[in-house]
């Protein structure tokens, strides 16, 4: 199964552009997106959870053009984590984990399906344990573990995570990382925009590098993780390296000299 | 409580508030006397039943309505006159009154609905991608002129008289309204509650910021479309029968938060009843204060309102912070 964007353009005055862009998600893979600041990481991302229709190109999920599908057929099968971890009112931790069934949802409350939905991903995410406490009240890793417990409620084949590590210490953002490794485990596609270039080494199944909008790189780390690549894209001086474990390491010694 | 007792205690202190609203005044009416053929039977069926009837929805339709924006703009000052409906439907009952057509039957009535459907159209024209801001600030920018034209007409009324007379109508009010004002009022009020209603999952949803609500499948713009139509109409109609009462809609849904939880879909129901029990009692209240006139409705809601809620809030933000 496979989420495949076809000659992707999107161009609009708040948002940063993308042009000509061909990738292919695979469902069981843990895919991140990379690139600097404004290459469109976040717009694409945004595109293939059909927020943002693209001008020209398609993106299909089994061929089928997620921006011609019912926005709840869509949302049921396409899962979002959006940046910013936002949560706008001091409800319940599990209340807000619910709203991940919204999609889901016929009648006025709950069915068992969606009550089982939601005590799974929150088990899923360890977060049972606080339930009850309003989601203001907790830690930033708490908060992006319910929030992604909310995506996963929603019992969705992909899961879309923009910049999820954003604002967290290294424990909590290998809590996440790991949390989103064991779902692409399962079976599921997950995408995720990630700044860290040495997470995206160690935690990647396949890389997608932007640049200034348009596609500069897509594969394997060692195909897309070489020096030239991270010179011309970041201007950065860096390459991989085996430690002394055998675990692909990335080094980054400095900016590129002009 | 659970949430369904503590619906059902509202409910009922509805019913009381209600009940009170249709007893109370100079004159305390009893429920034995309410069928009466005298004057007491008059006085019920013609001023108290119309009075208590207006208050009950007026109340329900700016507790609900506030709820409802509050919920969509994430933000708990907001209230009904944000979007410039109510200052809109203002400005047209006061032409009416200014052009004296107050005097023909309903005058007041459609041409303040008028001012709202106008409204309701601007807002609808704005409100392209979904998103709050520019929509909001389009609500401000035509509720200030709509206040700026609103004063206007008060200075150039022809007389003293006729300027008082819109002053007076425009500090909102329940008395001297007939069964007919209800009638007419209350298909707006009910279409608007209905849709204003509807909106508790994508207001949840929206909890989750615009892009979480848009990737679990909710149409921002349809929601959009709904809350201005059924503000407009509900809130148009309230202001068209009884002028701008302010306060019930911002100091409600607080209320409600406090006790019900801050779950946007949890409160709707309980703010229209919270609105509705404030409303009435207020009303209820205006009338028993002794003295020759009678404090208006808007004036008394803010004067008894305001201490309440500041205490309020400083107990809040104690507990809270």
């Amino acid at each position: 199964m496979t989420l495949t964007v076809r000659n992707l353009s999107f161009a609009h005055a708040h948002q940063p552009t993308l042009e000509g862009i061909d990738a292919k998600f695979e469902a069981g893979k843990f895919t991140v997106i990379l690139g600097p600041n404004g290459a469109g990481k976040s717009t694409l991302l945004a595109c293939l959870a059909g927020l943002l229709k693209p001008q020209t190109g398609t993106v299909s999920l089994h061929d089928a053009d997620i921006t011609e599908m019912p926005p709840t057929t869509r949302a049921r099968q396409i899962g979002l984590l959006p940046q910013g971890a936002e949560t706008h009112w001091a409800i319940p931790s599990e209340a807000l984990v619910a709203l991940g069934r919204i999609p889901h949802m016929r009648g006025a409350g709950p069915s068992a399906n969606d009550r089982r939905a939601i005590s799974a991903a929150m088990s899923a995410t360890a977060t049972e344990g606080f339930a009850d406490r309003p989601v203001t009240q907790l830690s930033g890793g708490e908060r992006t573990r319910v929030l992604l417990a909310r995506v996963l409620a929603g019992e969705p084949e992909w899961i879309l995570a923009d910049e999820p590590l954003a604002n967290l210490d290294p424990g909590f953002q290998l809590d996440i990382l790991s949390l989103l490794q064991r779902q692409a485990e399962a079976g599921k596609g997950v995408v995720a925009v990630l700044h860290d270039l040495q997470y995206a080494v160690r935690f990647a199944d396949h890389l997608v590098l932007l640049h200034e909008g348009r596609l500069f790189a897509q594969g394997s780390v060692d195909n897309v993780i070489t020096p030239a690549n991270l010179a011309h894209v970041y201007g950065i001086d860096a390459n991989l390296f085996n430690d002394e474990e055998g675990t692909v390491q990335l080094f980054i010694k400095g900016k590129v000299r002009p | 409580m659970k949430p369904r007792a503590l619906t059902s205690l509202l409910l009922l202190l509805t019913v009381a508030a209600f009940l009170l609203s249709l007893m109370a005044g100079k004159v305390w009416i009893w429920p034995i006397s309410w069928a009466a053929d005298n004057a007491d039977g008059w006085i019920f069926a013609e001023l108290r039943l119309p009075r208590a009837v207006l208050g009950l929805c007026i109340g329900a339709v700016l507790g609900l309505s506030g709820a409802v924006l509050q919920g969509y703009l994430r933000n708990p000052l907001a209230d009904p006159t944000v979007l410039g409906v109510s200052a809109s439907a203002a400005l047209g009952g006061v032409g009416a009154i200014y052009l004296g057509l107050n005097l023909l039957p309903f005058g007041v009535f459609a041409c303040a609905m008028l001012g709202a459907g106008f409204s309701i159209l601007l807002l609808l024209a704005i409100s392209r991608d979904g998103g709050p801001i520019g929509f909001i600030l389009g609500g401000m920018v035509l509720s200030t002129l709509a206040g700026a034209l609103t004063a206007f007409v008060i200075s150039i009324a022809p007389n003293p008289f006729a300027a008082s007379e819109i002053i007076n109508w425009l500090m909102g009010a329940l008395t001297d309204r007939l069964m007919a004002d209800v009638w007419t009022a209350l298909p707006f009020m009910v279409l608007g509650v209905a849709l204003l209603l509807s909106t508790g999952r994508a207001l949840d949803a929206l909890t989750l910021g615009e892009n979480g609500a848009k990737s679990l499948g909710i149409n921002l713009l349809r929601l959009q479309w709904i809350i201005v139509l059924g503000v407009g109409l509900a809130v148009g109609a309230s202001v068209a029968v009884s002028g701008v009462v302010g306060f019930v809609g911002l100091i409600v849904p607080h209320l409600i938060r406090a006790v019900y939880g801050e779950q946007p879909s949890r409160i709707l129901l309980p703010s229209a009843l919270g609105g509705a029990i404030l409303t009435l009692t207020a009303d209820s209240l205006v009338r028993l204060i002794p003295g020759p006139g009678e404090m208006r409705l808007g004036i008394a809601m803010a004067v008894l309102g305001a201490p309440f809620f500041l205490l309020l809030l400083l107990r809040y933000r104690k507990g809270a912070v």
